[in-house]
């Protein structure tokens, strides 16, 4: 009697645990089943039912949360790691919302939302790792599909190009990664996250892993010095497969990093400090200055992202709750004005197929209101004050600060000047320059007006709400 | 007569890991570039082995962890040989060289 009941709750358990990837999985299948079925042609109608699915599985998110581990301690949750998944969760369906304009003409959309669907469980699985084996398994199934979507522009040669480059690149990261792995495998005789911080101590052996994980993250969360990928990339890749690869990727990359690098590592924090110093301090200054010279609005996007990267790292480099909590609140900032860019972006690539900074010229005087929308988005992801960027950075430095490095964070505050330059010179091409032949007024569909209102939205309010802030902070 | 220990096989670990680095790094096949890239994760894969077998022998995590390893490198390859046809064949090149579009 007794075992039985056991079983039932171990059983619950498993299904209340585990219910983000589930839900996940659950919609996946539903997708391959019409798929293999061939029972739905029409594009529109695949859109509009995955879009519903997908909210459901994002409100879904909220309820009946716990805490708890699974799997002899290879896969654990808890509150932050849901609010973590919904942020993913969340980001995944405006995306999905912004992308209408281009799937409704692409031949293989359901194949698109499947792929789009197993990265993201790949990222759940990631996030909630609580061995290194998960975690491996989790970066690769985010990472494999992925470069398969950045090739969804099937006739175009860039995007072909773009996905040989992103998966040899995120490849070669992995085996790095994994050499480091298997030397703290070697050295301590477990890959498990709740007995590794013990064992990890000053050891060399131990150091070069460290280095060797650090190259590994740095190369997906695409900091200097192992950015070289991630222009090409972007550049190459459909405008929402972008937009995709700059928000969530990077934030559930930001998530993991956060609960691997200063928990699993307390032992060795001087050292990861000064390697996370030099990182922060390139990152940062090098994404501005080859910010300013590009003339492609998406690789304008890439390398802001770069130097927006280098500030979370600044966060993440005190080594604190304060750090960890800004970091979160700083992500959720950065999917609302980014996600509010891109989907400006996506609308005018989908009709017009023009993607150079020079061809917005004027861009104002067709499309009032889509104009707003994308100086609210840059100006909230240059920091100026009344939008919420100011408030996401303003936290990240305050947390950097508590080391008491102010070499640092002076470079850092310098650089957010530098970056106003570029920010406004887009703005300035929007609204100032004189052009003979701006871009006609762009037709935006219900689904995008949704999204960039929410965008809208959440730039303007998360800022002014400190109820969120709290609510990160009451996580910890 | 010395007994091969995990002195070798870590140093034969290690060789074979910086082949593959080097040949990553220097050729301009794509296909070769995949093929370093398998050298580096046969590196890990003896290094796991290795650790398991001398110095942790109560548990299996390294050699399950070679499974998964070898596993997920079946499945990169393969997306990433469709990815370079697929290049190929708008391309007629797997010349990282010749994949230039986008530069800078």
């Amino acid at each position: 009697m007794r075992e039985e009941q056991l079983v039932i709750k171990m059983n619950t358990d498993f299904f209340i645990l585990l219910k983000p990837e589930l839900s996940l999985t659950f919609i996946i299948f539903i997708l391959l089943i019409i798929k293999v079925s061939d029972g739905m042609n029409k594009n529109s109608s695949i859109i509009h039912l995955a879009n519903f699915l997908l909210l459901i599985n994002f409100l879904l998110g909220f309820i009946g949360n716990a805490t708890g581990t699974l799997f002899s301690d290879m896969y654990h949750t808890n509150g932050l790691i849901a609010l973590e998944k919904n942020i993913l969760n969340f980001g995944t369906l405006i995306i999905s919302l912004q992308a209408y304009e281009w799937l409704k003409n692409h031949k293989h959309v359901i194949e698109f939302y499947i792929l789009l669907l197993t990265t993201l469980l790949g990222m759940f699985f990631m996030v909630s790792s609580g061995n290194f084996l998960m975690f491996f398994l989790g970066l690769e199934l985010a990472s494999i599909p992925l470069a398969a979507i950045v090739n969804f522009d099937l006739e175009k040669i860039k995007s072909s190009e773009a996905a040989v480059k992103m998966i040899l690149s995120s490849a070669f990261a992995s085996c790095i990664m994994l050499f480091g792995i298997s030397l703290i495998y070697g050295t301590s005789g477990t890959l498990n996250f709740a007995e590794l911080p013990t064992l990890i101590t000053n050891n060399p052996l131990q150091i070069l892993a460290l280095i060797f994980v650090f190259t590994g993250f740095a190369f997906k969360l695409s900091a200097v010095p192992f950015h070289l990928w991630t222009a090409d990339v972007y550049e190459g890749a459909p405008v929402p497969v972008t937009a995709y690869l700059s928000v969530i990727s990077k934030a559930a990359m930001v998530f993991v990093f956060i609960s691997v690098l200063n928990p699993l590592f307390q032992n060795v924090q001087n050292v990861w400090y000064n390697m996370l110093f030099l990182t922060i301090v390139l990152t940062i200054t090098i994404g501005n200055l080859f910010a300013i010279r590009q003339n492609n609005i998406k690789r304008f996007l890439a390398f802001s992202s770069i130097s927006q990267v280098g500030f979370i790292l600044l966060g993440i480099s005190s080594g604190t709750t304060m750090g960890v909590s800004a970091s979160v609140y700083f992500l959720i900032v950065y999917i609302f004005s980014n996600l509010g860019a891109f989907g400006v972006i996506a609308l005018v690539a989908a009709q017009t197929e023009k993607e150079n900074i020079s061809d917005f010229k004027g861009f104002y005087k067709n499309n009032k209101t889509l104009s707003w929308i994308i100086t609210i988005a840059l100006f909230s992801l240059a920091g100026i004050p009344p939008t919420a960027g100011f408030f996401g950075k303003m936290f990240l430095v305050t947390a950097g600060a508590s080391k008491g490095n102010y070499v640092l964070i002076i470079i850092a505050v310098l650089n957010m000047v530098v970056s106003l330059y570029y920010y406004l010179r887009v703005v300035k091409a929007i609204f100032v320059d004189e052009n003979e032949s701006p871009i006609e007024k762009i037709e935006s569909n219900l689904y995008s007006k949704i999204a960039l209102y929410i965008c809208m939205a959440g730039i303007i309010f998360t800022g002014f709400a400190s109820v969120l802030y709290d609510y990160i902070n009451s996580l910890m | 007569m010395n007994e091969i220990g995990l002195t070798h096989i870590l140093f034969l670990s290690a060789i074979l890991f910086f082949i593959g680095v080097y040949g990553f790094l220097t050729r301009r096949n794509m296909v070769t570039m995949l093929m370093s890239i398998e050298l580096i994760l046969n590196s890990v894969n003896i290094n796991f082995v290795a650790f398991n077998k001398f110095l942790h022998a109560g548990k299996l995590d390294g050699t399950f962890f070679t499974i998964f390893i070898i596993t997920i490198a079946a499945a990169e390859a393969a997306v990433a040989i469709a990815i370079i046809i697929h290049l190929y064949r708008s391309n007629k090149s797997i010349d990282v060289n010749d994949a230039d579009l986008m530069k800078f």
